[in-house]
């Protein structure tokens, strides 16, 4: 797993690409809750994923969780399958707010 | 090595043994996504597959040896007339089947998701205790009709 964050005008955007597993996904989930602590928007694009596992989920869970709390917007941006198959079995992919590229995302109102 | 390492039957497609440990558990996707390949299985099902298996392997890690070890996980993927039969066979103190169960998904909290992923793709699974009494098997079947 490579990851990255970009600071844009309109927000904070966090990539994400190759595999997320256990091994990983201790380090994404400290990026996403570093990011989310000082945005005011997070992007977190998930297009060059190719595996995510329960673990990578639960991530997302938590960071998803504490943006709430602080009022900080949360935006998927995924058209991975990968991503999208443990999303709907989990019945994640209506909770959390998904878009299929980041220029949809940005342009939305969240 | 024991018994349980080795194929037994033209039906065996895969045995792997490795340790519990997360740096392992990609090249077991790698190893299963090319075993279900070689079988004819299609891309969606080979991904159903490899979650199921990937989720199991998590929980032998976090909840039966309960942390990364040495001990060893043996994976054995069988296929009868399309069917899949898998087994992991841990060396851990026994566990309790309850820690693949069913959590409310209306409950929108990290962690709890491998036990339903499992059972989504998956049609029966079962966990016992090793005949030996040293470790636990877990069995995951998926029909084909």
């Amino acid at each position: 797993m490579e990851h990255s964050v970009h600071v844009q005008p309109n927000g904070h955007i966090v990539s994400f690409s190759g595999e997320i597993d256990l091994e990983n996904s201790p380090a994404a989930r400290t990026r996403l809750l570093e990011v989310v602590e000082y945005a005011t928007t997070v992007f977190v694009d998930l297009t060059a994923v190719t595996y995510m596992d329960s673990s990578g989920i639960a991530s997302l869970v938590e960071a998803y969780q504490r943006a709430k709390k602080t009022n900080v917007a949360f935006v998927l941006i995924s058209t991975s399958p990968a991503v999208l198959r443990v999303l709907q079995m989990a019945r994640l992919d209506k909770v959390f707010t998904i878009h299929e590229t980041l220029e949809h995302a940005q342009h939305a109102k969240h | 090595m024991n018994h349980f390492d080795t194929p037994t039957s033209d039906h065996d497609a895969l045995v792997h043994r490795f340790p519990a440990r997360a740096k392992n558990l990609k090249d077991t996707r790698t190893k299963v996504r090319a075993t279900l390949t070689q079988l004819g299985y299609c891309p969606d099902t080979i991904e159903q597959v490899v979650i199921a298996i990937d989720e199991a392997c998590q929980n032998i890690i976090r909840h039966a040896y309960g942390q990364e070890t040495e001990e060893a996980i043996v994976l054995r993927i069988q296929y009868q007339q399309h069917d899949l039969h898998i087994t992991l066979r841990d060396y851990a103190p026994p566990v309790d089947a309850d820690c693949i169960k069913l959590r409310d998904l209306r409950d929108i909290r990290p962690g709890g998701l491998g036990g339903h992923f499992m059972h989504h793709i998956m049609d029966e699974i079962s966990v016992e205790c090793a005949p030996e009494g040293n470790g636990n098997i877990l069995q995951m079947h998926k029909r084909f009709a």
